[in-house]
């Protein structure tokens, strides 16, 4: 049976599924009584017009970047991670104890020690349920998500004891020392004579996102371990009858799918806050999910539809911003329907563009 | 190249001309929304009040992630709104990044205290007014147990519940005071399901007045205590009106008086720190049409001489914050 050409498998599905999407949320813009058209312009502007509305929405796609990736490794071998959420908080944990450490004299120095501290505790909070799936058959996605609770427990705990900050009555470390700050896109772009607004939240963890997507990338198509892993994704039996351990494939892609995810923490928690605070994750894992499904688990388009991700968020907050008549709730709506049409419901719009192309190409031939 | 640099130019030109013509106020609003119908919404009100009486203009936004606080307290500054006021002590951090970029906006913080030359601190004597309603409590209180639920675990909402629990052994050293609190973080603050559930457990250890002090969350609290035909106390807002003849009465924290206050001397605001009490009618307690047949007169007399009391200074009721401790449990 013949499949959809490549362009229209990567670009013409999303495509049609971004448009159902925001025709539905026209709808839903429509019945609160503002304009749809002025709705989608104001998400466009917000989130491109500015170097300030450009900035958040990198500084958010970089989240849904790593998370993403994160999802993407783990469906390769076909492993469902729902833990990103709990993997990038407790990795938050690794980011703080390694910071608070030591006065760091530049970010340099502080960068690599942040990265290994956010990928060990991202992927040991990955290893638990990994392990239980690999041994015990203990279904991933169930543990995987009962650990995002515990996570949170976890980090309820540290930051209202050990890790709280004596100065203030919120949940929260105390703040990172002035060398263990990223530099922001303002401080990298201003030497080179570019001006990019200075409240812009995005850092250099965007230009270390990028990376993570290639390294992802040459891992899963240019190494024996991503064949390796995409093998035992496509048919776990015959992958075992080829002789790879199914316990070495499930522990080795969670382990880097949970450091993939913890890699978050240092894009919000150094690069942003400057301080470890409850609940700096705020759903990124489970967006990552969306990511890689829009994405197709390949890096190439989850860096895209992280990016479509960033732009729905900061312009979700410039709707608030704009159009007072849509509440924080309706515009959540927004974002989910979006979700759900892109992610979710990928399908409906598949399979009958699949047919589309049966038929003409049948009619084609027919033709000839 | 150049022709993104024009218009990146052209848009920050726009942007600065627009923002020039604006001196209006603007309030952001915490993650428990601005229709919380308690501590968020009281500050609406102040802002709607302001509106109303000057007819004047402001923005208001609601938060969905804490990133945005940050983002929200630039928006309002580079735009150009002055004041920019906040509800709530979680913004403390990020207002200690922003304020130093903004010499020239003032910004008015609620319930904590930022020290910035360009900040006006507001703080309530929350502890007189609960000590006010703990003793309508006690005197309320068939069984001789009553409730205390706050929101989230930290100094402040402690203060409210050492106040109360002051106020209901003045009224009946006997009393026994049942104290829970929702959680450790900001989710505690809206968190209604959660709220109902340590009601119903309160009430089944025997307490039958429960003072909520949760934002959001309390709505929770007072209908399950509704439900069950048992008394709550609201808090921040007037709350009698949602459950009327189940609303003994509301602890009033007058959120509403210092965002208008705020608004209305607009970007001449007085910086430093505010704290507003009883004697000034920042704190007080709520009676009107929905609760005067639930308070008995001899309730009225020993609030008013209480109230009487801590405005002269002849009742000091302890502050928790002061020392982080309380003297009754």
């Amino acid at each position: 049976m013949e499949r959809l050409p490549r362009w229209a498998d990567v670009f013409l599905v999303p495509f049609i599924n971004l448009l159902l999407a925001f025709f539905v949320s026209g709808l839903v813009v429509l019945a609160v009584g503002e304009d749809p058209v002025k709705a989608v312009w104001v998400m466009l502007k917000g989130s491109l017009g500015s170097t300030a509305g450009l900035g958040y929405t990198l500084y958010y796609a970089t989240n849904y970047i790593f998370t993403g990736l994160a999802v993407a490794i783990a469906f390769h071998a076909r492993l469902f991670n729902i833990g990103g959420e709990g993997q990038a908080a407790i990795a938050g944990v690794g980011v703080a104890l390694v910071l608070l450490a030591a006065n760091w004299p530049h970010w340099m120095l502080a960068l690599p020690f942040a990265i290994i501290g956010a990928g060990a505790f991202g992927a040991m909070w990955a290893a638990i349920p990994a392990y239980l799936q690999a041994r015990r058959g203990s279904h991933i996605v169930i543990t995987t998500i009962m650990f995002n609770f515990i996570a949170a427990a976890v980090m309820g705990f540290l930051l209202n004891g050990w890790l709280k900050s004596p100065r203030t009555q919120n949940a929260e470390s105390l703040p990172f020392p002035p060398g263990a700050h990223l530099p922001t896109a303002h401080e990298l772009l201003a030497p080179l004579g570019i001006g990019f607004s200075k409240s812009a939240p995005l850092n250099i963890s965007f230009l270390l996102a990028l990376l993570c997507a290639w390294l992802v990338f040459l891992l899963l198509w240019r190494t024996r371990l991503g064949y390796a892993i995409r093998a035992f994704g496509q048919s776990e039996s015959a992958a075992r009858y080829a002789g790879i351990s199914a316990v070495r494939i499930i522990m080795i892609t969670m382990l880097i799918s949970g450091a993939l995810a913890g890699m978050l923490s240092i894009n919000v928690v150094m690069g942003e806050q400057g301080r470890l605070i409850k609940e700096f994750v705020e759903g990124a894992g489970f967006v990552g999910i969306a990511v890689a499904l829009m994405g197709r688990s390949h890096p190439f388009g989850i860096v895209l539809a992280a990016i479509l991700f960033g732009m729905l968020t900061q312009g979700g907050f410039e709707l608030l911003w704009e159009m007072p008549n849509l509440s924080k709730e309706m515009v959540l709506v927004i974002q989910a329907l979006i979700i759900l049409f892109t992610g979710a419901l990928d399908n409906m719009v598949r399979a009958p563009l699949e047919r589309l192309f049966l038929y003409f190409n049948r009619r084609k031939e027919g033709a000839v | 190249m150049t022709l993104m640099k024009k218009i990146l130019g052209a848009t920050a030109a726009l942007a600065l001309s627009a923002g020039a013509a604006l001196a209006d106020p603007a309030i952001i609003y915490d993650l428990g929304g601005k229709f919380d119908k308690s501590f968020n919404q009281a500050a609406h009100e102040g802002a709607e009040r302001w509106a109303k009486e000057t007819g004047g203009t402001y923005k208001d936004v609601e938060l969905q992630s804490e990133a945005q606080r940050e983002q929200a307290l630039r928006r309002f500054a580079e735009a150009g709104f002055n004041p920019v006021v906040m509800t709530g002590f979680a913004f403390a951090s990020s207002l200690e990044k922003v304020a130093p970029d903004y010499p020239d906006t003032k910004f008015a913080i609620i319930d904590m205290v930022v020290d910035q030359p360009n900040v006006r601190s507001v703080v309530f004597k929350e502890h007189e007014g609960s000590y006010l309603v703990g003793i309508m409590a006690a005197m309320a209180s068939k069984t001789g147990t009553v409730g205390f639920i706050g929101g989230m675990d930290i100094p402040l909402i402690r203060k409210f519940a050492c106040g109360y629990v002051q106020g209901v052994k003045a009224a009946n050293p006997n009393a026994t005071v049942i104290q829970n609190m929702t959680g450790t973080t900001p989710a505690a603050w809206n968190d209604p399901v959660k709220g109902a559930e340590l009601a119903k457990a309160q009430m089944a250890q025997g307490a039958d007045v429960i003072y909520a002090a949760a934002g959001g969350t309390g709505v929770g609290v007072l209908q399950a205590v509704a439900d069950a035909g048992k008394l709550a106390i609201g808090v921040d807002s007037n709350q009698n009106y949602l459950h009327p003849g189940n609303i003994l009465t509301s602890m009033l924290k007058r959120v509403d008086v210092a965002v208008y206050n705020a608004f209305k001397t607009g970007p001449e605001l007085e910086t430093g720190i505010h704290v507003l009490g009883l004697a000034d009618g920042g704190i007080d307690y709520a009676m009107d049409e929905y609760n005067k047949d639930l308070v008995t007169p001899e309730m009225l007399k020993a609030v008013e001489d209480a109230k009487a009391g801590i405005i002269s200074g002849e009742i000091e009721v302890h502050d928790y914050m002061s020392d982080n401790s309380c003297p009754v449990e």
